[in-house]
C-alpha cells in the first residue's frame, strides 16, 4: 500500500505525518507537491495540518484550487482512504469532500494542548483498532476548528454514524455536538482536528495515534463499496 | 469598468466569536446601547464589464470562492460604473 501526504505552501505539519507512517508504522509513504496533477500508484492520501496559503480568505479554501486537488477527489470517488489532519480536514470540507465547515473557535484562541476524545464509531477503515467509545487523548492545535454544520447535515452524520470522534470532556473551541473528526457517507474520507500523527511515539509520551495509522495500513487497500 | 463591493458575513443563525467579542470591548467603553455587532470582510473588485455581465461575474466568484455557504453569505454594491 503506497501512501502519498500531500504538500501545500503553509503545510507544517508533512513531515509528522511522513514520519509517524514511514519510520514509525514502516508504510510506503512519499511527498507529493500541489504543484502535481496526478496520484496514479497511490493506495491512500494525506492532507497535512498547517496553514496552507497563509489561511488567506478561509483556512483551506485556497489549497482547494491547487493543480493536485482533482487527483485527490478522484482518489475519494474511487473509494480509497483519504484522511486530512487540522487544515487538511479544513481543506476537505473546502473541497466539498466532507459535509460542513470549520470557523473560528468561540473562544477567539488558538487552542493548543492534549484534548480527551471519544472515539464514537470505530466501524470504519480508519479506527477499527480502537474499542467501541474508547476514550483517548490527542493533540490538538488550532484557530478554526469549530465545526459548523446546518441542523439536517449534523442529524444526517449522526443517523450516518459519520461522527468519528467527540471532544469527551470540554469543548475547546464551540463544535456543534462536540464534533472533532467526521467521514463521509461512504466512509473513506476522514478529517478531523486532532492530531493523531503527534501521538505515535511512546518518548513523546502518548500513542493514542498510532492505532489510526495501523487500521489505515491493515484495511486501507480495501476500497470502500458505493 | 465597474467597481463592486462585496461583502461576505457569517449567516444570521451563525455564532460569530469575533462580532461577541467586540461587543462586550464596546460595552467596557461605555456603550451599553450597543447591543449587537457582526463582524464581515469586504472585497473591492475592479471587474472590466458592466451591467448584468458584472452580476454574473459576481455571482460566480462568490459562490465559487469568497463564500462558504455552509456559514457564510453575501452581498455587494455596484460604487461606480465607467466607461
Amino acid at each position: 500500500m503506497r501512501i502519498a501526504v500531500i504538500v501545500f505552501p503553509g503545510s507544517n505539519c508533512d513531515v509528522d505525518l511522513y514520519e509517524a507512517l514511514g519510520t514509525v508504522c514502516g508504510a510506503d509513504v512519499a511527498y507529493v507537491s500541489h504543484h502535481e496533477h496526478s496520484l496514479v500508484g497511490f493506495d491512500a492520501v494525506m492532507l497535512p495540518g498547517g496553514f496552507s496559503y497563509g489561511d488567506y480568505l478561509r483556512a483551506g479554501a485556497i489549497a482547494r484550487f491547487t493543480n493536485i486537488m482533482p487527483a485527490i477527489i478522484k482518489m475519494a470517488e474511487e473509494g480509497k482512504p483519504v484522511f486530512g489532519t487540522c487544515n487538511g480536514f479544513q481543506i476537505l470540507t473546502e473541497a466539498g469532500l466532507l459535509p460542513g465547515a470549520l470557523k473560528r473557535n468561540d473562544s477567539q484562541r488558538f487552542v493548543c494542548k492534549a484534548v480527551p476524545l471519544e472515539v464514537v464509531n470505530n466501524q470504519t477503515l480508519f479506527t477499527s483498532r480502537y474499542r467501541p467509545h474508547e476514550r483517548i487523548s490527542l493533540p490538538i492545535a488550532h484557530a478554526d476548528g469549530s465545526f459548523y454544520a446546518d441542523q439536517k447535515t449534523l442529524d444526517r452524520l449522526e443517523a450516518n454514524h459519520q461522527v468519528v470522534f467527540r471532544y469527551a470532556e470540554e469543548n475547546p473551541n464551540g463544535s456543534l455536538r462536540n464534533i472533532a473528526g467526521i467521514t463521509n457517507q461512504r466512509g473513506n474520507v476522514l478529517g478531523m482536528m486532532p492530531h493523531p500523527e503527534r501521538a505515535v511515539e511512546a518518548i513523546l509520551g502518548n500513542t493514542d495515534g498510532l492505532r489510526l495509522f495501523k487500521s489505515l495500513l491493515t484495511n486501507g487497500s480495501v476500497k470502500v463499496g458505493e | 469598468m465597474t467597481n463592486v463591493r462585496i461583502f461576505v458575513t457569517y449567516k444570521q443563525s451563525v455564532f460569530d466569536p469575533q462580532g461577541e467579542t467586540i461587543k462586550d470591548a464596546i460595552h467596557t467603553l461605555g456603550h451599553d446601547e450597543v447591543t449587537a455587532v457582526k463582524v464581515g470582510k469586504f472585497f473591492d473588485v475592479t471587474i472590466d464589464a458592466t451591467g448584468a455581465a458584472v452580476d454574473q461575474s459576481v455571482k460566480e466568484i462568490a459562490d465559487q470562492l469568497l463564500v462558504n455557504f455552509n456559514m457564510e453569505t453575501y452581498h455587494y454594491q455596484v460604487l461606480e460604473e465607467a466607461e
